[in-house]
């Protein structure tokens, strides 16, 4: 099986689903003559020509809206934010027409619409540029919200994405994109609403995807060789439809919950996990569930403050060992 | 600057008398829907904000008379006279205002969002600015596949210092979308008039230089000159001119909503607007060319009143959508646990 960068999965997603239907078309800030602010669509102007790979003004509001109309006559626009903190001078698009005009319409129009591009803390960049947005759109319902954390689901998952009938919040990360793993060839299509488990165990389950489930699976190793914690890693890997059987199954083997995530902490995906763990699993539960999140403040610049505003490696271990009162 | 071709001498479109009946029915069904939504609104069967079109028919249908069905039609939130000029019907308009599951949007919208795709109505939107993005992704389609399509997009003078209009018609500017934008320009934002929200209030002049559009000015209150406008316009962007902004000087009579008490304005200035009533305008040239006399413009409306009174009860009586709807056309595709938990 090839071995892909997760953004040249993504690039072999979208130039596959674009070989195969002239109705999607790729529109963002620097995706064509730029070949893409991180090099996602290199080369695939060259492929497809500026009609489908398409440079837009800095006009969020203008070209997400661009894409839900197009959508709304069947056009499946992937429309690339440079980086989902952009995303939010769109909102009103993004949360009031893309997920709404299904229902308004009484399901005379739909949406089959992407919004792909980075999320979550990068390198740095200070407040404004470090939204991890998934509880923000995960609140919306119209929306789907797929989070891939490997390569091969970078592609399985955005090809779904793009042959859904509903608009799709699809988020990678900065960090994840020289991420390389194997990926299988051809039609490679990964469902929505199924989880997958990334590490088997049976001592404390984490719920964690995108950049959260690589720093709960160095944990989880880190946990098993140091003390002999078996963690059990579930990847919802889309957060709407949540996959929650799969949690419910893992939690009721474990016993224990922790969730990781780069976002906040107040009103979370974190929070919302724990409502329904505790909904579904309080006679299984030997502790409250732990969250792990971003600190509750505004991203800062400086390297070791972020480094502690961010869930770490160490924090989440230390948020396993707190939940199943290991006194090491 | 681009010009279209209503500048030259090329001659005007002359609308039949079969045409000018036409209008004049049209724009009577509209004031006595919107009159009879008063009344319904009055009796709290008409729930949420209802904005009436009462003294703007003439935009909605001069406009939409020039259009073909496969052209797109979009507007905002003031939208019941777009959607009868349209051809939806009446029955399913109430319907979809009493919040009836028989509405034109299966009483999931309200009277801010009426929907009909057989009829390439794309709604009916109630942020202000919020559709006119929408509309150049109609118009990128179009381009896109080919298609001979022009979509016309409304939206009223409050929305054009919206974020999303300049970066919509920037877009349209760029990529030459067969789009028209017209702006019913009818003096206040909610109660805000013209003169305090605008910096520039000539609005024809806003796009030309800025975005290339060219803007023109056309009477509103006038469904001839309307309608003359909007067939050289839709020509011009079917010839693949690329889009075209609209400034349509138009008046509303009632108040912005059904619970707006008018303060900013004088009952003086209401009625001078009257004195140029599209209707009124109409009916005098075609009483002027012996279509119309006061038995027949008396019968015409007896038998609107009529036709108006019977959707209503139609709809009136129509069944609510059951508990089950609640959780339709959430998704298209609907699976994972969105239902009940």
């Amino acid at each position: 099986m090839p071995v892909l960068q997760f953004r040249e999965a993504l690039r072999e997603a979208m130039s596959e689903e674009m070989r195969r239907n002239p109705d999607v078309f790729l529109m963002g800030e620097e995706v064509a003559e730029y070949n893409g602010a991180y090099k996602v669509s290199e080369g695939m102007l060259k492929e497809f020509g500026p009609q489908r790979v398409v440079d837009t003004p800095i006009s969020e509001a203008g070209f997400s809206g661009l894409g839900i109309g197009a959508a709304m006559v069947g056009m499946r626009p992937i429309i690339e934010f440079m980086t989902f903190s952009f995303s939010l001078v769109a909102f009103d698009q993004v949360v009031n027409n893309a997920p709404k005009m299904s229902y308004m319409s009484g399901g005379q129009f739909k949406v089959p619409v992407v919004f792909r591009g980075i999320s979550g803390p990068g390198q740095q960049l200070a407040a404004t540029h470090s939204w991890s947005v998934e509880a923000l759109y995960t609140h919306v319902p119209g929306l789907k919200v797929v989070v891939p954390t490997t390569p091969a689901e970078a592609k399985g998952l955005l090809k779904t994405a793009i042959r859904d009938d509903d608009p799709v919040i699809f988020l990678e990360n900065e960090s994840m994109y020289g991420n390389k793993g194997e990926v299988p060839e051809g039609d490679f299509l990964l469902p929505f609403g199924v989880a997958d488990v990334k590490r088997e165990g049976r001592d404390c389950t984490i719920v964690a995807w995108g950049q959260g489930c690589i720093t709960a699976l160095a944990a989880a190793e880190q946990l098993e060789k140091e003390h002999g914690i078996r963690c059990e890693v579930i990847d919802p890997r889309t957060l709407r439809p949540l996959d929650l059987p799969a949690i419910v199954r893992s939690v009721k083997k474990t016993g224990y919950c922790v969730t990781v995530e780069t976002g906040y902490p107040t009103c979370g995906i974190g929070a919302e996990l724990a409502a329904l763990v505790h909904e579904h699993c309080f006679d299984d539960l030997d502790n409250h569930v732990v969250r792990v999140a971003s600190l509750d403040v505004p991203m800062p610049y400086s390297k070791p403050l972020l480094q502690q505003v961010v869930p770490s490696v160490q924090r989440v271990a230390d948020a396993v060992k707190k939940a199943v009162y290991f006194k090491g | 600057m681009t010009t279209i071709s209503t500048s030259t001498s090329t001659p005007k479109a002359e609308p039949t008398t079969t045409q000018l009946m036409d209008w004049y029915r049209q724009m009577s069904v509209i004031r006595q829907f919107e009159v009879k939504c008063a009344q319904s609104y009055q009796q709290q069967k008409i729930g949420g904000f209802c904005h009436l079109y009462v003294g703007q028919e003439a935009v909605a249908v001069g406009s939409i008379a020039a259009t073909r069905p496969q052209d797109y039609v979009i507007t905002a939130y003031r939208d019941h006279g777009h959607a009868i000029a349209r051809g939806m019907e009446m029955t399913p308009l109430f319907a979809e205002l009493y919040g009836k599951a028989s509405g034109c949007s299966r009483g999931k919208g309200g009277s801010m969002h009426f929907f009909d795709a057989e009829k390439n109505f794309f709604g009916g939107h109630a942020i202000v600015g919020g559709h006119i993005p929408l509309a150049i992704g109609l118009g990128w389609a179009a381009k896109y596949r080919k298609e001979d399509r022009v979509t016309l997009c409304y939206f009223g003078d409050g929305a054009i210092n919206q974020g999303s209009f300049h970066e919509a018609l920037n877009l349209a500017g760029i990529h030459k979308l067969p789009c028209i934008f017209m702006v019913e320009n009818n003096g206040y934002a909610m109660g805000t008039h013209l003169h305090r929200s605008s910096a520039v209030t000539d609005l024809k002049l806003r796009t030309g230089d800025a975005y290339g559009i060219p803007g023109k000015e056309v009477d509103g209150m006038d469904c001839i000159a309307m309608y003359q406008m909007m067939r050289d316009g839709i020509e011009y962007c079917r010839s693949g001119n690329g889009s075209l902004f609209l400034e349509v000087k138009t008046y509303r009579y009632r108040g912005h909503s059904m619970s707006d008490p008018q303060k900013y304005r004088t009952k003086e200035e209401v009625a001078k607007y009257q004195d140029h009533d599209p209707i009124g305008r109409l009916e005098k040239l075609l009483r002027e060319k012996k279509l119309l006399d006061d038995g027949k413009v008396a019968a015409m409306n007896d038998e609107i009143h009529a036709a108006v009174e019977k959707a209503h009860e139609e709809a009136d009586g129509a069944a609510f959508p059951t508990t089950e709807d609640i959780w339709k056309d959430v998704y298209a595709m609907p699976f994972g646990p969105y239902l009940a938990r």
